[in-house]
């Protein structure tokens, strides 16, 4: 974990103050609300339909035990008793009082935590994935230079008013668990034949209503350079992003419209006048910063456990949890543990109650090093977890809510907060989601369908990423009424892919049945043991289709 | 200019007696000292008037205006302006970089328009040395944005070296 030293701490409190003052100025009437509205939206804090939501930044995804418990202690003392994980591995609190936010804000710089451009059209939160010096497919472990960024980012003045929101991540292992190919930036991280750390930079992806996957600007790029390189791409996107049309402000809409090569030419000879400055990285700040992410006190165990392996031949429950729930670790006789926020309809993807919060904290100190992650599906991690243990862990969860073995299936919806909280929404995503885990709830059936993104946005900003899902819904309104267009062949990860629509849209009690006409092309169509999304990219759309809204014709006739 | 924060020496003040004036109709054969033209009629000024001395007049360049036409006159002109059409337009914070970084200006950066209390802090870093502030608010009040703490990370134009190149443990 990093930890603050006096800079850190210094800065996150002159923040508290500054804003506290802000919030004054804005209660006495002296700011207006226009005036304060880029203030309060640069520390996390959203007007919501019902009331302030506030965005706690939670840097790559990393949280300790306390920290953990102090968000646990807000939802508690000035939230309705949860929280919500966001796709972006921050945590949001929906009923929030504005004259109360210094205070929250107070309590999480106490605990080296801010809220600090988790909106805004600034540099958010740095993202990279859950398992970050853990996973065992994992080449360079990413968080040092995930936290070199963030501080790089953090209150940038010439990078403040930016046209448009700004959104980076770096991965650096076989498979790409951060989504880096939906970012402005995104950043692959590994080591060349001299085995020197390496970025391949990619530039212009996002999502909302223009979905783009990034494109390679720079290849090789050492990594001493990686910040004035991202300074020269955020200086060439400061004097030239749109700032007419806010739908066309995105670093992605100036990457498509002078196309890549120009791009990078912009950007190449803005990166020639400061790549030998001060800004270069030194070896110094790096192992300064890498020193916070020295791997903990493991314990020499055997690759396998034959505790846990007979727990698994007795008991099935246990069996598929592990199976699903669990991720290989780089260090033997370890797994990292997924604890998924998902356990059915009655509970809203990514909600987290402030007493599981802290009893997950507990758990983290007492079967791991005090550390929680936080992944882009949403739910969250224990990433240090012994074999041995995983039995003992798993009842315990199982108590608390939060064992349900459906980790990358069906059920693991990855869905935006829609109409029930976002004033932005043109519909209510939400109840779309409970409809589908209340229909497809049982465990046997989503195990035989196997690995399946299912992403549902509540409007064409995609915030539920449903672009990249395997299967993708979004919510969109039709002279007042409310329909759901499906998508399907999308794909985060290194062959990133979106989905293409099948068709007209659905109104909301329409879609289960859709979903389940898709789910039985592919059980009709796939080959062994070919998941969904082989089976859509062998078959094409037109299976789909026909099966889709033949069957549709049919029903209403 | 009225309602304006000037640094001098690192001190900042607040002040209703700038000398500058914008101009408001430009009249190549009528310029005193202390008048600010735009960049266009900075170029019809230097070919109708070569003799005048540039040294005497401030010109101000759009959000939109490449900071690089002012090179070749860097060095005498004592003042530039740049234009916050709305706080929210954060061209100008990388023009300031630039005229001060790349092309060195040494003379007053100006910032005018839509300019406020809670980004004077962000300008400066970037190298504004002074500030008209927006005409309903007062400079007096806006003063206190550019007190208090002002650590930054990253390097800028006031900080050029970024603080991990500084940072005592
Ligand atoms: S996708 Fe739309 S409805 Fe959902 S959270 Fe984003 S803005 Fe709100």
């Amino acid at each position: 974990m990093y930890k603050y030293d006096q800079y850190d701490h210094a800065l996150v409190q002159a923040r508290v103050q500054q804003f506290r003052d802000q919030v004054e100025r804005r209660l006495s009437g002296e700011l207006s609300e226009e005036e304060f509205l880029p203030l309060r939206l640069q520390n996390g804090l959203y007007l919501q339909k019902q009331a302030y939501m506030l965005r706690v930044a939670i840097p790559y995804g990393t949280l300790s035990s306390n920290q953990l418990r102090t968000l646990s202690q807000i939802a508690n003392k000035y939230d309705k008793n949860y929280g919500h994980f966001t796709t972006r591995q921050n945590i949001q609190f929906n009923w929030i009082k504005l004259e109360e936010v210094p205070d929250i804000l107070q309590l999480l710089a106490n605990n080296e935590m801010h809220a600090i451009q988790t909106s805004g059209n600034c540099v958010r939160n740095i993202t990279t994935e859950a398992f970050a010096g853990v996973a065992s497919d994992e080449l360079i472990d990413p968080r040092p230079l995930a936290e070199i960024l963030r501080q790089w980012s953090t209150v940038n003045p010439e990078f403040l008013y930016l046209p448009r929101k700004f959104k980076i991540a770096i991965s650096s292992s076989e498979y790409d668990r951060a989504a880096v190919r939906s970012h402005d930036i995104g950043l692959y991280l590994y080591r060349d034949e001299y085995e020197e750390m390496r970025l391949k930079v990619m530039v212009g992806g996002g999502l909302g209503r223009t979905p783009i996957l990034n494109q390679l600007v720079r290849e090789d790029l050492p990594w001493q350079h990686l910040l004035t390189y991202v300074e020269a791409v955020l200086r060439v996107y400061n004097r030239y992003g749109r700032r007419d049309n806010k739908y066309k402000a995105r670093i992605k809409i100036l990457v498509k419209t002078l196309g890549v090569d120009a791009f990078s030419q912009e950007v190449e000879q803005e990166w020639e006048q400061i790549r030998d400055s001060f800004a270069e990285l030194t070896l110094a700040e790096y192992q300064r910063v890498s020193a916070n992410f020295t791997p903990p006190a493991y314990k020499k165990l055997d690759a396998i456990d034959l505790v846990c392996g007979s727990w698994m031949a007795r008991d099935n429950a246990f069996s598929t949890w592990v199976q699903n729930n669990t991720r290989s670790h780089k260090v033997d006789g370890y797994v990292s543990v997924i604890l998924s926020t998902k356990p059915g309809p009655y509970v809203p993807p990514g909600d987290v109650t402030n007493k599981q919060m802290s009893a997950v904290a507990d758990l983290a100190e007492q079967f791991g090093f005090g550390e929680i992650r936080v992944t882009h599906e949403q739910n969250l991690v224990l990433p240090d977890i012994r074999k041995s243990d995983l039995y003992t862990l798993w009842k315990i969860l199982d108590d608390l809510n939060l064992a349900t073995p459906n980790i990358g299936l069906l059920t693991d919806v990855i869905v935006c907060p829609g109409g029930d909280y976002c004033s932005l929404a043109s519909t209510r995503s939400l109840p779309v989601s409970r409809e589908i885990q209340q229909r497809f709830d049982k465990l046997d059936f989503l195990h035989e369908l196997g690995e399946l993104s299912l992403n549902i946005s509540g409007c064409v900003n995609a915030c539920g990423h449903h672009h990249i899902g395997n299967i993708g819904i979004l919510g969109v309104d039709k002279k007042g009424e409310e329909f759901f267009q499906i998508t399907i062949g999308g794909v985060q990860g290194k062959n990133s892919a979106i989905g293409k629509v099948i068709g007209p849209a659905f109104k909301a009690d329409e879609v289960p049945n859709a979903i389940d006409r898709l789910l039985s092309t592919y059980l009709d169509y796939r080959e062994q043991e070919e998941p969904f999304i082989e089976t859509v990219h062998r078959i094409g759309l037109l299976p789909f289709k026909e099966r889709v809204y033949k069957s549709a014709v049919k029903e209403s006739a | 200019m009225e309602n304006t924060i000037v640094i001098v020496d690192g001190v900042a003040t607040a002040t209703n007696d700038d000398p500058w004036n914008s101009v408001s109709l430009y009249n190549s054969s009528n310029l005193a000292a202390y008048e600010i033209i735009s960049f266009v009629n900075w170029q019809e000024h230097l070919d109708s008037q070569p003799s005048q001395d540039p040294s005497k007049l401030g010109v101000s360049l759009q959000p939109d205006d490449d900071p690089a036409v002012l090179a070749p006159w860097i060095s005498t002109l004592p003042l530039i302006v740049l234009e916050f059409p709305s706080f929210r337009d954060g061209r100008a914070y990388t023009q300031a970089a630039l005229l001060r970084t790349r092309y060195g200006f040494k003379g007053d950066l100006r910032a005018v328009g839509d300019v406020l209390r809670d980004q004077l802090a962000a300008m400066r870093h970037c190298g504004f040395s002074s500030f008209n502030v927006r005409k309903d608010k007062s400079a007096a009040d806006a003063l206190k944005g550019l007190t208090g703490f002002d650590m930054i990370y990253a390097r800028s134009v006031t900080n050029p070296e970024p603080l991990f190149r500084n940072r005592i443990l």
